[in-house]
């Protein structure tokens, strides 16, 4: 996308201007997701300067310290505001660094998928034949087999195969490869389906005639028009993503302990549900749900914006 | 219909082969057992007369064509760990994990079908209101959580001390607000023998008590699902010609609305129903984690702790199994519910 001229001051006006903007000013629960989400994403990315302590440091832990209650329980600690986790780490600190974790494997989870599922797409929507009959009938028993299930399955084979010291050290790309790898084939359709809307249309035998090659059309033509379904599934991705990874941190096929997502921390917690401190557990899932249903709900506003004529079902 | 019917079966195969290449390399991928079974103390000449009777020492092609002629006289070998064949290990479990689904497929059924139906039909009120909300939150709810939230409410319980303890009304709110607990929580208590070869915990109140908690966090998972399904077919549905004609004919309402239109919107769910299969397996092995429910989800994933390789096998193939023979079904179903759709493989 180019401005005409690429002063600032045109772009401003073209996004006050735009059609975006007015649904955000008549859409309340967008304007407070979107806040929400802003605020956690700032929270975030400052989370080495406003957290309490560094979780990772061991010199700011204390055993004794360990399953203090939040603040509105009895027997609370002023230092800790949301209480400590069994091994006297503060749980806020824990919760943002965890959280952080979460969102950067989301993050690049997602990447890898629309990276891998965006090119396999345009080549089966684009190439047709026996190309197109392969790639999606694999899309089709993987999503048959549900990504999930086939994160876990996949997860369960490299975890067993590396063992879990392996997975210690590189949790993040492990996970982000494996989250990856299952979810491509969302994308690959999405992308497929408005190929094969848009090679149809005139512009593409245009290019054609002027004797570009198959790649400069799928990639320099073909693409920029199907780029509102990536960016709306994208956000419904980051979710799914952030999910599948708590699934396989709560499994003991994630994160481990030590440099804990949100998931783990709910897995490690599990274990002190039973002796009463349901703290640890249920606040970093409060965190997780919050997350989650934020990008959700952002990414079902995306959808009826970008895209009026879909039936929100 | 005969073509279709040839074509899903090819189709089926197809899958089926794919899925056994996969069993086959996850079975090379897993660790090695051979230490595993022997120990730590076994000389070099043990574990290579071992390597020998389990067929490790062959090329990978005579494994896979011994692999894959096996798996299809249903033989994948013995479990490493127990000792038995694989498929007669899951067949000892998969019942718990069945029930699990039954009973949880049952609430979300009883369930969702009123909720979808009467948020369509008053779509103005509180109720469906709250309704509607709750299915956008329950969406991002990971079950492990609905799971647990359970257990602290209704296993371990909660006792509220918000209110000042020493006044007659604080009193009475904190009493109103805590509950006990005492909900069984983990495993599947004594399930009752039933026909000498079922074991089941349907047949008495103490095993329907242990069936409760997990089959309620996997129902709940699955609820906003099927609750914004109904929701959205029944809204489409009421707005058709036929609906319309059946009001103005002065049927009563809920002949109407149970009758004609939820026929229409049944369609949908039994798709979904369909293609949530994989989904579903994966709750349960997330469910089963959480309430130590003996089912083949808990057992797999003991499995691959202990790389025990035919059972984590046995267990994907007779998972892919299930899949394909849903996916085919459900295909089926859709065609006989929908006499619309050709199935001949050309688009409708």
């Amino acid at each position: 996308m180019s401005f005409e001229n690429g002063t600032p001051s045109t772009a401003w006006r073209r996004f006050r201007d735009s059609y975006f903007l007015y649904r955000l000013q008549r859409d309340r629960r967008a304007q407070v997701c979107l806040l929400l989400f802003g605020l956690l994403m700032v929270g975030l990315l400052l989370t080495p300067w406003i957290a309490p302590s560094n979780p990772y440091d061991l010199a700011q832990i204390s055993l004794l310290d360990s399953e203090l209650p939040p603040f509105w329980v009895a027997g609370s600690e002023p230092g800790h505001l949301l209480g400590t986790d069994a091994q006297g780490r503060d749980l806020l600190s824990t919760m943002l660094y965890g959280a952080r974790v979460s969102l950067a494997i989301g993050f690049g989870a997602v990447l890898v998928q629309s990276l891998l599922g965006t090119a396999l797409g345009l080549l089966a929507g684009y190439r047709g034949g026996v190309v197109d009959a392969l790639l999606m009938r694999v899309a089709d028993i993987q999503l048959s087999f549900s990504t999930l299930m086939m994160a876990i399955i996949v997860g369960a084979v490299v975890k067993a195969a590396f063992g879990g010291a392996f997975y210690g050290e590189y949790g993040i790309a492990i996970l982000i490869t494996i989250i990856g790898l299952s979810e491509w084939p969302q994308y690959a359709r999405t992308v497929r389906a408005s190929v094969l809307a848009e090679k149809r249309k005139d512009y593409v035998d245009a290019a054609r005639v002027l004797g570009f090659s198959g790649h400069r059309i799928m990639w320099r033509h073909i693409l920029p028009n199907t780029l509102s379904p990536i960016l709306v599934l994208s956000t419904v991705q980051i979710a799914n993503a952030i999910m599948a990874e708590a699934a396989l941190s709560f499994l003991g096929l994630g994160m481990p302990e030590t440099e804990p997502s949100l998931g783990s921390l709910i897995k490690s917690g599990f274990d002190y549900l039973q002796s009463g401190s349901w703290w640890i557990t249920l606040l970093p899932g409060l965190l997780l749900v919050m997350l989650v249903l934020v990008v959700n709900l952002l990414g079902d506003w995306l959808r009826d914006t970008m895209n009026p004529r879909l039936y929100k079902g | 219909m005969i073509f279709f019917l040839m074509r899903r079966l090819l189709q089926a195969v197809a899958v089926m082969f794919v899925i056994s290449v996969i069993g086959f390399a996850v079975q090379g991928g897993l660790g090695d057992p051979v230490p595993q079974m022997l120990g730590p103390t076994a000389t070099d000449a043990e574990s290579a007369a071992l390597r020998h009777s389990l067929g490790l020492d062959r090329p990978l092609w005579m494994q896979y064509l011994h692999f894959a002629g096996n798996a299809v006289k249903l033989n994948f070998g013995d479990s490493y760990f127990f000792h038995e064949p694989a498929l007669d290990v899951i067949a000892r479990y998969l019942p718990a994990t069945l029930e699990l689904v039954a009973a949880s497929a049952v609430i979300t059924l009883l369930l969702s079908v009123p909720m979808g139906i009467f948020c369509a039909i008053r779509p103005r009120s509180w109720l469906s209101r709250g309704l509607m909300g709750l299915s956008l939150i329950g969406i991002s709810v990971p079950i492990f959580l609905t799971a647990m939230v359970l257990i602290q409410l209704f296993s371990i319980g909660v006792q509220v001390t918000l209110f000042p303890m020493d006044t007659g009304w604080g009193q009475w709110l904190n009493q109103l607000l805590s509950i006990d607990g005492g909900m069984p929580a983990y495993g599947r208590g004594n399930p009752i023998h039933v026909w000498g070869v079922w074991y089941t915990n349907f047949a008495s109140w103490q095993g329907l008590l242990y069936l409760l908690l997990p089959a309620l966090s996997l129902a709940f998972v699955m609820l906003p699902l099927f609750v914004r399904l109904i929701h959205a077919e029944m809204v489409e549905v009421l707005e058709s010609d036929y609906v319309k004609y059946a009001r103005a004919r002065g049927l009563r309402p809920s002949r109407i609305y149970f009758l004609h239109a939820l026929k229409n919107t049944l369609l949908p769910v039994v798709t979904l129903g369909g293609v949530q299969i994989g989904t579903l397996v994966a709750y349960t092995l997330l469910t089963e984690t959480v309430f130590q429910w003996p089912g083949a989800g808990l057992m797999f994933l003991d499995a691959i702790e202990r790389a025990d390789m035919p059972l984590v096998v046995a267990y994907l193939m007779v998972v892919g199994l299930m899949f394909v023979v849903t996916n085919t079904l459900v295909d089926l179903l859709y065609r006989v519910l929908n006499p619309r759709v050709t199935l001949s493989g050309r688009s409708a």
